[in-house]
């Protein structure tokens, strides 16, 4: 990455930008105040704890997946084909961005539930998804979605068709096109939104909670047990809120400097 | 543009001052913090206060009981506190931000809630522990829960939920939508759901009986108000709407 700069900034942006990283590190950092370092240890690694943060990891781990196998071929559409309705389909997977979380969860019932559109169906194979880890993967897929589909739609324009067109005139099939040449370029964007879709799964907690209910072990990830902690033990709440702060920066961390590169 | 540029940043600030400008107004503010199982009755005693004290703007707000207190504790401005669960009324007194001595006003026991026409055909406590059954509690952290964990083991049984949920109301809107066969939830619950769920009322509910005690809040601009209101809650007519919606007489 190149660090020289062509064109100088106006001094003032940096206030305003400043203020803007406070506004968001501050509460953050303030959390540590609350913590009560001296049990922080084993707050966090307690069975609870230790249940919720593996449940969390493993159940956005599989929504990310899915948003990868669904989200990809979405956003390879969205960027490069032309049809009538294609800002409308747009819209449509844009919508979990915009709407509240519980709304969310409340479509999902109406759907998945045992007396959703689909359910219905489902519970006749005995397949039954409400309470169930899966449920907890669904809310994580429907909010993240999006985030994955923007992100490698904004990379695949940006790349544009040129290196596509070129590999195409030369004999390549589509599906070689698409894996060796345009999925390759947009690889940054592409991990970029896998990241984004992972970290909002770890913090997924409106959808969950109303669809998919809320058992140690099974439904109850990170942010819900947080949010059953938070009145009756405020020391483990608290730390288990800087647990998951830490997930989420390591994870973002972990991919960002790659992208960058 | 740059006087569009301080419109824009002075905006939020006139936002903020408008609304603590609305304090100033002719009317006084009673703020009523209450149990979310207190929701309908103590609407309805808003309306008879509002009558009989016509330049006061009652506002109630209603959760869980746990979170009352915690948002109490962190400086809330409340004037009233009413609880579902004298342990949370005994975190507000440990707090010292109990006006006088809390006063038991109604009393709650626990009901099954079971979706209409009771598909998975729950007749008794004991029902709750077939296999299958879809079972939702609320967590044991929690009064409805708490309370659910000790009629189970005082009936000798362990009930394997499928969900633990953080109020009583998350509990009744999983029975409500057929998600769930069956419930447990407080009497009144299920009165104020009317033909949404069926009630399944059992023997063992009788050895846990919630007591829900009011106090005033120290430190209230409106203490007087605030007696008022509690004077209410307890006189004969009070006593009716709590009646009225299934709630049973205070103990004490």
């Amino acid at each position: 990455m190149s660090r020289t700069r062509h064109v100088g900034l106006p001094r003032w942006v940096f206030i305003p930008a400043l203020l803007a990283v406070v506004f968001v590190a501050l509460p953050v950092a303030s959390l540590a105040t609350r913590i009560n370092w001296a049990d922080f240890g084993s707050l966090i690694t307690s069975d609870a704890a230790m249940s919720a943060l593996g449940l969390s990891i493993r159940t956005s781990a599989a929504s990310t997946l899915l948003c990868l196998l669904f989200g990809v071929p979405l956003a390879v559409v969205l960027a490069r084909s032309e049809f009538r309705g294609l800002g409308l389909l747009r819209s449509v997977v844009l919508l979990p961005l915009v709407l509240p979380p519980v709304v969310g969860g409340i479509a999902l019932l109406a759907t998945f539930g045992r007396q959703g559109l689909l359910g219905e169906h489902l519970e006749a194979f005995g397949l039954r998804i409400a309470f169930t880890s899966i449920a907890v993967v669904l809310a994580q897929t429907f909010v993240s979605l999006p985030f994955l589909v923007v992100s490698l739609e904004g990379a695949l324009r940006t790349a544009g068709e040129k290196y596509d067109v070129v590999a195409a005139s030369l004999g390549a099939a589509p599906t070689t096109v698409l894996r060796r040449v345009t999925l390759p370029l947009v690889l940054p964007g592409l991990a970029s939104g896998a990241v984004l879709a992972f970290a909002r799964s770890l913090g997924e907690f409106g959808a969950t909670i109303t669809f998919a209910g809320s058992l140690e072990g099974t439904t109850r990830t990170l942010p819900l047990l947080i949010y059953n902690l938070r009145v009756t033990d405020a020391d483990a709440a608290v730390a288990m809120s800087l647990l998951l702060v830490v997930v989420a920066v390591v994870v973002i961390g972990l991919v960002r400097p790659r992208v960058a590169s | 543009m740059r006087r569009l540029l301080t419109l824009l940043l002075l905006l939020p600030l006139t936002a903020c001052g408008d609304d603590a400008g609305s304090r100033d107004g002719e009317k006084e503010t009673l703020t009523v913090f209450a149990a979310a199982s207190l929701t309908k009755t103590f609407e309805e005693l808003e309306k008879q206060y509002e009558d009989d004290h016509p330049d006061v703007d009652v506002k109630l707000s209603f959760a869980g009981s746990s979170d009352l207190v915690a948002q109490i504790t962190e400086g809330a401005e409340a004037d009233v506190f009413a609880s579902a669960d004298n342990k949370y009324m005994d975190k507000l007194v440990d707090a010292d931000l109990a006006a006088g001595d809390p006063a038991e006003f109604a009393t709650n026991t626990l009901i099954i809630a079971v979706p209409p026409g009771n598909p998975a055909g729950v007749k008794t406590l004991a029902d709750l522990t077939k296999k299958d059954l879809q079972l939702v509690v609320c967590a044991p952290e929690v009064p409805c829960g708490s309370a659910a964990v000790t009629v189970a083991e005082s009936a000798g049984l362990t009930l394997k939920p499928v969900s633990e949920e953080q109020s009583v109301s998350d509990v009744l809107a999983k029975v409500e939508a057929g998600e769930a066969d069956a419930g447990l939830v407080y009497v009144t619950d299920v009165k104020g759901a009317g033909d949404k769920v069926e009630g399944v009322a059992f023997p063992e509910a009788a050895s846990v009986v919630n007591h829900y005690p009011l106090v005033a809040v120290e430190g209230s601009d409106n203490a007087d108000l605030a007696q008022e209101w509690i004077d209410l809650v307890l006189s004969t007519e009070g006593q009716q709407v709590f009646a009225d919606a299934g709630f049973g007489p205070p103990s004490s």
